[in-house]
């Protein structure tokens, strides 16, 4: 039944020499080969590189692009996110339910093809958009399905689908530039600039300019580097964070897609101030469909001699950066887990101390930064820190590319500088009648009109760039539950809180949407929060509890408005109780008497 | 005293530590008990269960996977603490299957008797009754996922002292389960009833045939004396 898996897993265990580390690339080729990753292969991968079974089970299971069993040749995913279903997702998702004979979740009888939703593809201001395998389809529409279903029982493939609905391909989304995306970027200006000084010199430039991490947790770039460097080490490594996967972003995306020479310019300068050879970039599963692109523009920097060897004509500077494909991982963003990815496990994050500066990749000093910040770096280089600091606030240099969608006039990226307030940004976009946003994604925190003069910045609304907007007409609490379900869907599962508590969380939140929640229900559920926010080992599990917390307390009365009538008496219906047991007897109980 | 001795407080209890300790291990040598679930003297810690969280210079972190480092301040025995602690206990009680009354391990389970410890009456959060199997393939062993808390103990057990690597993890969040190197089962797999990860497990997810009720409940470990009294008789009465 699996015949030739097992020549075939032999064969890329061999091209990845025999390298257990490499195991996210073997198992992606047979998943793309085999469509999943069957018993033989794991048993001759095991075989091959000299490990158990159960430790490549427990990786390929791990990751939502990987599977163990057969689904569907041709693979269905739907971006199922709040700002989907507010443009429409549900009835493309009937569109494709009714076109192909199937649910959600299903794989057709033919085993053609298997239809499923999918956490946030990167495509916020596009939607409704679709996975098919690695093609991206965007601002769907019901009528547009039985073209595209057309299209892939012809026998083309899903890279067919495209041309079938040219309309549906993925926009340029730049809405407003500013320092950072203005001028050219395949100039090598700010490369050329990091190689004229001392590497320490570029360390000191960066720190100059006050950058922090764009990924949103702010750290330091310059003391980043410093700490790296001084790490002893045989090997030091550049990490490239590109698994943008917090829901409603998506500037790391158009970073890459039309700046990305300005993105590996930042990672090659940073190989040449830490003294790396070795750069990765960690690029989401969903992101797929750039990575053809992106090799196209790593085989050009080659040529031009601005990879690879004695880079630029500096002799002693070799880098060179591969690209690795993450395969449906939110938690693999977690810098720490991403590291445990591309080591081919599961992308659990890790215990720290050890920083990933002194125990990262392989073990060996690693700089971990986002897309964003790379691209910061570049042009720190290009035009001098103080360039850089003339914007922004004073713990917070420099510009933030914002990702915007939702109910907004002009969704998109924009370049705006440290300080803005939400009021500001939402004139920007076009949403004067905006009654929550969601700032930093999820993960970030649920603001409401009477905080809109809040200031977006490391110093008050930290955020990654992620800001979904939803207008008057939205149910906030349904939104809070899509988020809740994400957390579930996305938690790694390591830790007990974090594990445990999202599944909790969500329970409490859709007993209180259906209305069945007392007073003490809501007490129950915000001492769930705070334990999973204390108690969780990584930041997925510290801020999962956002969305509800901030909830209750910038829309109390939406809660309250849900409360049981008889809220103080906790009991249960016993008559929908007893539904099933009724059902499967075949017998009613006898009535109480009196 | 060489420069090698670390100091630090626990709520206020001056100890020692030789750099290369973490925060747990120095305080067991001190006596002082800091409540842990899936912590285990022989394995290098894993830092799942989160029980042994402490409050550090301020921060919370995990005791078992936590440096001693010179100076540190460590809050261990907070109301706040160990509400968070008994919060994470009934989350473990309410997510697989632990019918305490009738189960082998009752008296010797680590996890009720932490129940106990930290006064979990019974739990309040809804149950999630997982569907798990029961592997009886092995001839001496019973592998009850029902009970199985995710600690990774016989995990860490089969890799680094049995050198076997029988167990594993497959699945990512709350459906993450315990598995084994072999698809028929632990029958198949190269695991004996003598190895270290059969001992480890701190409740009744992998039990030894023919082996309950040698000792009888009321006389065992944690019927005689609260879970952790152990590490506490360590300590000295200050004088």
């Amino acid at each position: 039944m699996t015949e030739g898996h097992d020549e075939a897993a032999r064969q890329l265990v061999a091209q990845f020499g025999f390298d257990r580390s490499r195991l996210m690339d073997i198992v992606q080729g047979l998943q793309r080969r085999f469509g999943h990753v069957s018993d033989d292969a794991v048993r001759s991968i095991a075989s091959a590189l000299r490990i158990h079974a159960v430790e490549i089970e427990d990786m390929v299971s791990f990751y939502a692009f990987l599977d163990r069993k057969p689904r569907g040749r041709c693979r269905i995913r739907l971006s199922r996110t709040p700002v989907s279903m507010i443009k429409g997702m549900a009835a493309v998702a009937s569109a494709f339910e009714a076109a192909l004979g199937i649910s959600v979740g299903e794989t057709s009888s033919d085993g053609a093809f298997t239809l499923e939703w999918t956490s946030d593809i990167g495509m916020a201001d596009q939607e409704p958009a679709a996975l098919i395998d690695t093609t991206v389809l965007t601002a769907l529409v019901p009528d547009d399905v039985p073209h595209i279903v057309a299209a892939l029982r012809d026998g083309r493939r899903s890279a067919g689908v495209g041309p079938v609905l040219p309309k549906a391909g993925v926009r340029s989304s730049l809405v407003q530039p500013g320092p950072l995306l203005s001028g050219g970027h395949d100039n090598a200006a700010g490369l050329q600039a990091a190689l004229c000084r001392e590497p320490v010199k570029v360390i000191e430039q960066i720190t100059a300019s006050r950058l922090r991490g764009r990924g949103g947790a702010g750290f330091p770039t310059g003391l980043k580097w410093r700490l790296c460097r001084q790490a002893v080490g045989e090997e030091h490594y550049v990490v490239c964070n590109a698994d943008e996967g917090e829901p409603g972003t998506f500037k790391d995306r158009l970073l890459l897609s039309e700046f990305p020479d300005l993105v590996f310019d930042g990672m090659v300068i940073a190989g040449y101030a830490l003294g790396s050879r070795h750069g990765v970039l960690y690029l989401r599963g969903e992101y797929a469909y750039l990575l053809d692109d992106l090799q196209a523009v790593l085989a050009k920097r080659r040529q031009l001699g601005r990879l690879g060897v004695a880079i630029c004509g500096t002799i002693g500077f070799d880098f060179d950066i591969r690209i690795q494909l993450g395969a449906g991982a939110y938690i693999c963003g977690e810098e720490s887990a991403l590291l445990e990815s591309l080591e081919g496990k599961r992308g659990a994050p890790r215990d720290r101390p050890p920083f990933p500066t002194e125990r990262g990749y392989l073990g060996q000093p690693t700089a971990i930064d986002n897309v964003e910040t790379f691209a910061c770096v570049a042009r720190i280089m290009e035009h001098g820190a103080a360039w850089f600091t003339a914007s922004g606030t004073a713990e917070s240099t420099g510009t933030k590319l914002m990702s915007v969608a939702g109910d907004c006039k002009r969704p998109g990226v924009y370049e705006v500088p440290f300080g803005i307030t939400v009021n500001e940004l939402l004139d920007l976009v076009g949403a004067a009648d905006a009654e929550f946003v969601q700032v930093g994604g999820p993960s970030g925190q649920p603001v409401a009109p009477k905080d809109f003069g809040r200031r977006i910045a490391y110093e008050d609304l930290s955020t990654g760039g992620s800001t979904m907007v939803f207008g008057p007409q939205r149910d906030v609490l349904e939104i809070v539950l899509q988020f809740a379900d994400f957390f579930v869907d996305e938690s790694c599962g390591w830790c007990t809180p974090c594990r445990v508590g999202t599944t909790l969380l969500r329970t409490g939140l859709r007993k209180v949407i259906a209305g069945q929640a007392s007073l003490e229900d809501i007490a129950t559920m915000e001492a769930v929060a705070g334990t999973v926010t204390r108690m969780s080992r990584c930041g997925l599990g510290q801020s999962a509890p956002n969305p509800i917390l901030g909830t209750m307390r910038s829309f109390p009365h939406l809660y309250e408005a849900k409360l049981r009538a008889d809220a103080d008496i906790s009991g249960f219906d016993l008559d929908k109780a007893l539904g099933e047991a009724i059902k499967v007897q075949g017998r009613q109980p006898v009535p109480e008497e009196g | 005293m060489d420069d090698a001795t670390i100091r630090f407080t626990v709520d206020g209890i001056e100890i020692e530590a030789v750099a290369g300790q973490t925060v747990i291990e120095a305080c067991d040598a001190a006596g002082i008990y800091i409540p842990r679930l899936c912590h285990h003297p022989d394995l290098a810690p894993a830092g799942q269960c989160r029980v042994c969280t402490c409050t550090i210079n301020g921060r919370n972190g995990a005791a078992c996977v936590t440096p001693a480092m010179q100076g540190m301040v460590v809050e261990n025995e907070t109301k706040p603490l160990n509400d968070d602690r008994r919060a994470i206990i009934e989350m473990l009680f309410v997510e697989g299957n632990h019918p305490c009354v009738y189960c082998v391990a009752s008296g010797d389970c680590e996890l009720q008797a932490l129940g106990y410890r930290l006064g979990l009456d019974a739990p309040k959060q809804p149950y999630l009754w997982p569907g798990r199997p029961l592997d009886t393939t092995h001839p001496d062993i019973i592998l009850d996922h029902d009970r199985c808390i995710l600690c990774s103990r016989c995990i860490r057990a089969s890799r680094m002292e049995d050198g076997k690597t029988v167990f594993g993890f497959e699945g990512r969040g709350i459906a993450m389960r315990l598995n084994v190197d072999a698809q028929g089962g632990l029958g198949e797999t190269q695991m004996a009833a003598i190895d270290r990860a059969a001992s480890v497990c701190p409740v009744a997810c992998i039990v030894i045939k023919r082996d309950s009720y040698k000792v009888p409940n009321g006389k065992r470990r944690f019927d005689v004396s609260p879970i952790g009294s152990d590490i506490e008789a360590k300590r000295m009465p200050r004088t």
